[in-house]
C-alpha cells in the first residue's frame, strides 16, 4: 500500500469557497447591470466591462510584480470592478474608470496585503477618490434613454431636487424603483437590486442584519426630520450599499450585533451627510466612516461562549 | 494491568496463544507495547468468566472498572471515573447518549435496534445506584426506526425519550445535557455540576453485559465506510484486530485507499498505516479514496463571519486565529478558546479551508503551556 495521508481533522469541507460566495455576488448583481444597461444604454456595459476588466489586470500585474500568489481565480477583484462601475455616471471617461480600478485594487486592496487585509471597501473608496479628483465628470448625470427629450448633460438626480441644489420635478416612486431617474448605472434600479440582495439572502452570503439596520435607520431618521423618508430610502446608493457595500465581509464585523450597529452608523451618517454635508449623497463617505470603525465594533461585540463566564 | 485510577483494563478478544510482548503502531505514529495473541480460531469462553458480586455502589464501580469499558461513543474515558459519583443525590438526570456522535458512524443505531432490551436493563442498573431520577433517551430525529421501537419499551420503564434535531454535534456532551436537561454547563465545568449523567448506550449496554454475565468488553461495533472498501457495512469485530483484517471481511478494498480514519470525518484520526487495531472506543473505519480526499488549498481569512454562525460553543475561531498567530495570550484567554470542543465546525464552514479548529487546539495548548510557567 502506497502511504496513507495522514492529517488533521475535519476530514470533510463544506463546497463553499471564496470564489463561489464572489460568483453568488456576482450573479447577485446581474440584474442590475441588465437594468443599467437598458436604463442608460449600451455604454454602461463598456463602463462597467472596463472596471471589471482593469481591476482584475490590476490584480494580476500587482502579484506577479510582488512575486505573490495569483489570487485572480477567486473573483474577488472581479467583485470590485463590477462593484466599482456600478457605482459610476455612465459618462465616466473610460481612463478615469480605469484610474479608479487603479486606486481601488493596489492602493486599497493588494498594498494592504490583498484579499482579507484591507481595512477599506476597495470600490467604495475608489469611488470617493474619484469624485473628489473628477468632481464634475462624476457628477454628470445622465438619465435614462426613455425620458427623452431631457437634457442628458445636466439632469439632477432626486437627492439633489430633494436637496434644493437643482430644480426639476421628483419622479414617481414606480420610476424610482424602475430605476427611472438620475444617477449611477447599478444604483438607480431598485427591483433589481432588491432581487440581488434576496438572492444573496436565500444563499446565506448576506445575513438581515445590516440591511434592515441600515436602510431603517435611514427611513425612520429622515422623517423623524420631517423628510421625505421613502425617497430618500429608494435615491442615491442606500440600497446597493445596503445590500452589497455595507455587507463586504473583510472591512464590516462578523457579529450579529456588529453587524446591526455598522447599519445603524451607515444609516445615521448617511443621512447626516444629506442634510448637512455639501455632496447631496453620502453613502459612500458613510460606508467608508464605519468600514473605519469596524475593529472596535467587532471587539465591542464578541459573542459570549455557551457556557462562558463573562470576560 | 491497570494502573492509577483513570485507566482500565484491556482483555483478550480471541482464544489462543500468546505469541509475543511487542510493541504496536498507534494512529498517531508512536509505538505502545502491546500483548500478540494468536487466535486458535475457536473463539472458546475463558471458565473463569462469572458474574461479579454487585451489592452497592462502590461494588459496582470497581465491577465497571473490571469490566473493561470505557467511553464507546469515541472519547474513550474509563466509564467507572465517570460514574463514580460521590454524591448520588447531586444527579437529577442521567442522559443515555443515542446521539450517534458523526456523520457515516451507525454502530450506537445498531446497539438501539439488536440490543434494545439491554439499554434497559442498564438503565435499570443505574437505578438501583443513582435511584429514581430522571432517566432520559435522547435520540436524534433521523433515526426513526430506533424511536418508533424504543418508545413503547421507555414508557413501561418510566423513561423518557427526547427527539433531538439531526445535526452535528449533537453527541457532545455540553450540546447533548442542554438539548435534554435545557441546562447549560458552565466552562470548565462537568455535567454532574449541573446536576446530569450522561453516557452512551453502547457504553452502558456493555456495562450491563459485563454485571449480567461477567463477560468484558472485548468486541465492538464498528461501521466500516467509506468510497474505498468494497462492502459498507457494521461489524461486530474483537478488539484489536487490525484495519486490514477487517477492511478485508468487508470485501477488501475498492480502491487504493488514500487515507484511513478513526472514527468519524469531522473529528477522526487518520492513522498512518492499515496495520494499527481496532481499540475499544474504536466505532468506525472510514476508508476514504480519491474521492473523499481531494486536496484543498487554505486561503487568506475573508472576514464572512461562518466560523462565528456556526459555532456551537459560540466561540470566535477567525479571532482565536489571528491571536494565536501574533501569541497574544491574553487575547486567546478572553476569547475562551479553552471552551471549544474542537468539533470542527468551523474548519468544515470555512470557505477559505482554514485550519481552524488545528489553531484552536494549538491555541488551547499554547495557552496551557504559558500557565504553566
Amino acid at each position: 500500500m502506497s502511504q496513507l495521508i495522514t492529517e488533521v481533522s475535519p476530514h470533510i469541507h463544506d463546497k463553499t469557497t471564496v470564489r463561489s460566495i464572489m460568483l453568488d455576488v456576482i450573479i447577485a448583481l446581474m440584474p442590475a447591470l441588465v437594468a443599467g444597461i437598458i436604463l442608460f444604454g449600451f455604454r454602461a456595459l463598456l463602463v462597467v466591462a472596463v472596471c471589471v476588466i482593469s481591476s482584475v489586470f490590476f490584480e494580476w500585474l500587482f502579484e506577479l510584480i510582488c512575486k505573490k500568489k495569483n489570487t485572480v481565480g477567486d473573483l474577488s477583484a472581479a467583485v470590485t470592478g463590477l462593484l466599482l462601475g456600478l457605482n459610476l455616471p455612465v459618462e465616466i471617461e473610460l481612463w478615469q474608470a480605469i484610474f479608479g480600478s487603479a486606486v481601488a485594487i493596489i492602493v486599497v486592496k493588494q498594498l494592504f496585503g490583498g484579499i482579507g487585509k484591507n481595512f477599506a471597501n476597495p470600490a467604495i473608496t475608489a469611488r470617493i477618490i474619484m469624485l473628489v479628483t473628477f468632481s464634475s465628470g462624476m457628477s454628470r448625470w445622465s438619465l435614462p434613454l426613455v425620458l427623452e427629450g431631457a437634457d442628458t448633460a445636466t439632469s439632477a438626480t432626486p437627492l439633489a431636487i430633494l436637496a434644493g441644489v437643482s430644480d426639476g420635478q421628483l419622479p414617481s416612486v414606480w420610476q424610482m424603483l424602475l430605476g427611472v431617474r438620475g444617477g449611477c448605472i447599478g444604483e438607480t434600479c431598485i427591483i433589481a437590486l432588491l432581487i440581488g440582495g434576496a438572492y444573496l439572502l436565500i444563499k446565506r452570503c448576506i445575513t438581515w442584519h445590516t440591511p434592515v439596520a441600515f436602510l431603517g435607520t435611514v427611513l425612520v431618521m429622515t422623517l423623524a426630520l420631517g423628510e421625505n423618508g421613502l425617497y430618500h430610502l429608494l435615491s442615491g446608493g442606500v440600497v446597493l450599499g445596503a445590500f452589497f457595500m455595507a455587507t463586504d465581509y473583510t472591512t464590516t464585523p462578523c457579529t450579529p450585533w456588529g453587524k446591526v450597529i455598522f447599519g445603524v452608523g451607515c444609516g445615521f451618517m448617511t443621512v447626516v451627510i444629506r442634510m448637512w454635508g455639501m455632496y447631496p449623497e453620502g453613502v459612500s463617505f458613510a460606508i467608508l466612516f464605519m468600514n473605519i470603525l469596524t475593529p472596535h465594533i467587532e471587539k465591542l461585540t464578541l459573542s459570549r461562549p455557551f457556557g462562558g463566564a463573562k470576560a | 494491568m491497570q494502573g492509577g485510577f483513570v485507566s482500565s483494563p484491556i482483555y483478550s478478544g480471541v482464544s489462543g496463544v500468546v505469541k509475543k510482548i511487542d510493541e504496536v503502531l498507534l494512529s498517531n505514529g508512536s509505538k505502545c507495547p502491546a500483548v500478540i495473541i494468536e487466535s486458535d480460531g475457536k473463539g472458546e469462553i475463558f471458565e473463569g468468566i462469572t458474574p461479579p458480586e454487585v451489592t452497592d455502589m462502590a461494588s459496582f464501580i470497581s465491577a465497571v472498572a473490571q469490566s473493561g469499558v470505557v467511553g464507546l461513543g469515541g472519547a474513550g474515558f474509563p466509564s467507572h471515573v465517570k460514574l463514580n459519583v460521590k454524591d448520588v443525590g447531586q444527579i437529577e438526570h442521567v442522559v443515555i447518549n443515542c446521539a450517534e456522535c458523526e456523520g457515516y458512524i451507525t454502530s450506537d443505531t445498531r446497539t438501539m435496534l439488536d440490543k434494545s432490551d439491554e439499554i434497559f436493563e442498564g438503565i435499570e442498573l443505574l437505578r438501583r445506584f443513582f435511584g429514581d431520577k430522571r432517566f432520559v433517551l435522547g435520540i436524534e430525529s433521523n433515526k426513526k426506526e430506533c424511536i418508533d421501537k424504543l418508545t413503547p419499551m421507555a414508557k413501561e420503564h418510566s423513561v423518557e425519550i427526547k427527539v433531538l434535531p439531526s445535526v452535528y454535534p449533537m453527541g457532545g456532551e455540553k450540546v447533548l445535557v442542554y438539548y435534554t436537561t435545557g441546562r447549560v454547563i458552565p466552562e470548565g465545568k462537568l455535567p454532574l455540576d449541573v446536576g446530569a449523567v450522561v453516557i452512551n448506550c453502547t457504553t452502558l449496554t456493555s456495562i450491563n453485559q459485563y454485571v449480567k454475565t461477567g463477560m468484558p468488553l472485548v468486541e465492538k461495533t464498528v461501521t466500516v465506510a467509506g468510497s474505498a472498501v468494497n462492502e459498507e457495512k457494521n461489524v461486530i469485530v474483537p478488539v484489536g484486530t487490525s484495519i486490514k483484517d477487517l477492511v478485508e471481511f468487508c470485501g477488501g478494498y475498492k480502491e487504493e485507499p488514500q487515507k484511513i480514519l478513526y472514527g468519524g470525518p469531522m473529528m477522526g484520526i487518520s492513522v498512518c498505516s492499515d496495520e494499527c487495531p481496532v481499540l475499544k472506543n474504536t466505532n468506525a473505519i472510514l476508508v476514504f479514496g480519491k474521492k473523499e480526499t481531494a486536496a484543498e488549498q487554505s486561503g487568506e481569512c475573508i472576514n464572512c463571519g461562518r466560523c462565528v454562525s456556526h459555532c456551537p460553543m459560540r466561540l470566535m475561531p477567525t479571532m482565536i486565529n489571528s491571536a494565536f498567530e501574533k501569541k497574544d495570550i491574553d487575547r486567546l484567554k478572553k476569547l475562551k478558546v479553552t471552551v471549544c470542543m474542537e468539533c470542527g465546525c468551523c474548519s468544515y464552514v470555512c470557505p477559505a479551508k482554514r485550519p481552524l479548529v488545528q489553531t484552536n487546539k494549538l491555541a488551547k495548548a499554547m495557552l496551557k503551556q504559558a500557565s504553566a510557567k
